[in-house]
């Protein structure tokens, strides 16, 4: 197998670097670095992270080229090569402007999911109202790694604020069952594209056949995290299997509208690309003051929104907040 | 003398952010549950809780719901509640009263 990260791979950019993955030959792993800069996605780092631990785990050969852009120390700063066991010959600045990100961090169960979003915060330098969306998606991804994807890694999660844009990426990568075989347990899919798509639209999850899911799952959560990207006008990739679901950025002159099926929104779909077994999300997430996440919830809301006759129904029952 | 109201304090069972949902369900198994299957009022005091996630709050009420019926609402009472918790709490019970979408390809089961 072989990872390389290149120039640049972010969200927008990310089908490049996806289509160079090579997962042939499983007996070994290289990671190579462009020579002249690095800059990517945290969902870059996290699926070579992954990608890595996974190797470690089985001890298999992991080939970690030495890494030459100078921006290698970002890679350093966020634990890639600690991670991996691979030693690389780094002097590192103590005060360096890229120091807003969350390092790579593996998790495997809820109480570590609980001290990485109380650890989460102070790191990103936001404030705790600009944070709600940024907690919310983190919990909710790798929430769903733990409980879904049995990757023997566990959720590998990083994150980058962009002061520029105002912007926060997040990455979560896994090595587990990948979204087909989850949602294959309940839904007839014929392929890792079609299980994607289920996945996303809200009420389907693969615990059960039922529309509207369980007690314990509601099949909303990746529904809900591709609404945060669309609602903040950015954007949302889910890749699993040999397919990619990416949400694009909705203009500025659009109005935002959330779709219940995955098809309905402004997206690029790629299917046949190297295969990557198990889960990988990337999103992105502006936390600028006017950004108002109940504002977004209340979208959200629009798309389970009771039709008049349905409310006036007898049935129909307001919660009481009191 | 049983008292006709269970008050159960979400801040100190989940937190400032509440998500776990293990928890919830505990609270659902080990409290909301049995309190509204003796006859008594149910509320959730999300005092101090800053936000929620929709399964957290899911995990929480949707099999009382679903075991109730939307007449629970009378007696499952939300208090101390911040607009995200609210809007979150919103949303869940409105899911909860409506069949979701039909996916893409149909009913698509087994």
């Amino acid at each position: 197998m072989q990872i390389s990260l290149p120039n640049s791979a972010f969200l927008g950019n990310i089908d490049a670097f996806l289509r160079s993955f090579d997962p042939s030959d499983p007996g070994r792993l290289r990671i190579t670095f462009n020579p002249n800069w690095v800059s990517v996605h945290p969902i870059a780092i996290s699926m070579t992270a992954s990608l890595g631990l996974h190797m470690k785990g089985q001890k298999k050969e992991i080939i970690c080229d030495t890494a030459l852009a100078k921006s290698k120390n970002y890679l350093e700063r966020m634990g890639l090569f600690a991670l991996l066991g691979a030693r690389q010959k780094i002097k590192l600045q103590e005060h360096e402007p890229a120091g807003r990100f969350i390092p790579l961090t593996v998790i495997k169960g809820q109480d570590e999911l609980e001290k990485f979003i109380e650890d989460l915060v102070p790191l990103l330098h936001t404030t705790p109202s600009q944070a709600e969306a940024i907690k919310y998606t983190v919990s909710e991804l790798v929430r769903n790694v733990i409980e879904h994807a049995k990757s023997p890694v566990g959720a590998v999660v990083c994150a980058q604020f962009f002061k520029k844009t105002s912007r926060v990426s997040i990455g979560v990568a896994d090595v587990g069952v990948g979204i087909r075989e989850t949602i294959g347990a309940s839904y007839a899919v014929k392929s890792d594209g079609e299980a994607i798509k289920l996945a996303l639209v809200p009420g389907v999850t693969g615990t059960t056949a039922r529309p509207g899911g369980t007690e314990a799952n509601a099949g909303a959560g990746l529904f809900f995290i591709k609404s945060i990207a669309q609602a903040n006008r950015n954007f949302f990739v889910l890749y699993s299997g040999d397919s990619m679901y990416k949400l694009l950025k909705t203009p500025a002159q659009t109005r935002i509208n959330l779709h219940a099926d995955p098809e309905d929104d402004r997206h690029s779909f790629l299917e046949g690309l190297p295969y990557w077994q198990g889960t990988a999300v990337g999103v992105d997430i502006s936390v600028a003051d006017s950004q108002n996440f109940v504002e977004l919830l209340n979208l959200i809301r629009k798309v389970y929104r009771l039709d008049v006759r349905e409310k006036i129904s007898q049935k129909y029952k307001k919660a009481r907040f009191i | 003398m049983i008292a006709s109201e269970l008050t159960i304090g979400m801040h100190s069972e989940a937190g400032a952010f509440a998500q776990d949902k293990d928890k919830a369900r505990q609270m659902r198994l080990e409290r909301i549950l049995p309190a509204l299957k003796n006859g008594r009022t149910v509320i959730l005091d999300f005092e101090k809780v800053d936000a929620t996630t929709q399964s957290f709050v899911h995990a929480l009420i949707s099999d009382v719901l679903r075991q109730y019926g939307p007449d629970v609402l009378e007696r499952l009472l939300f208090k101390n509640c911040n607009e995200v918790v609210r809007a979150v709490i919103e949303i869940v019970v409105d899911y909860m009263q409506k069949p979701p979408p039909v996916p893409p390809n149909g009913n698509g089961l087994h």
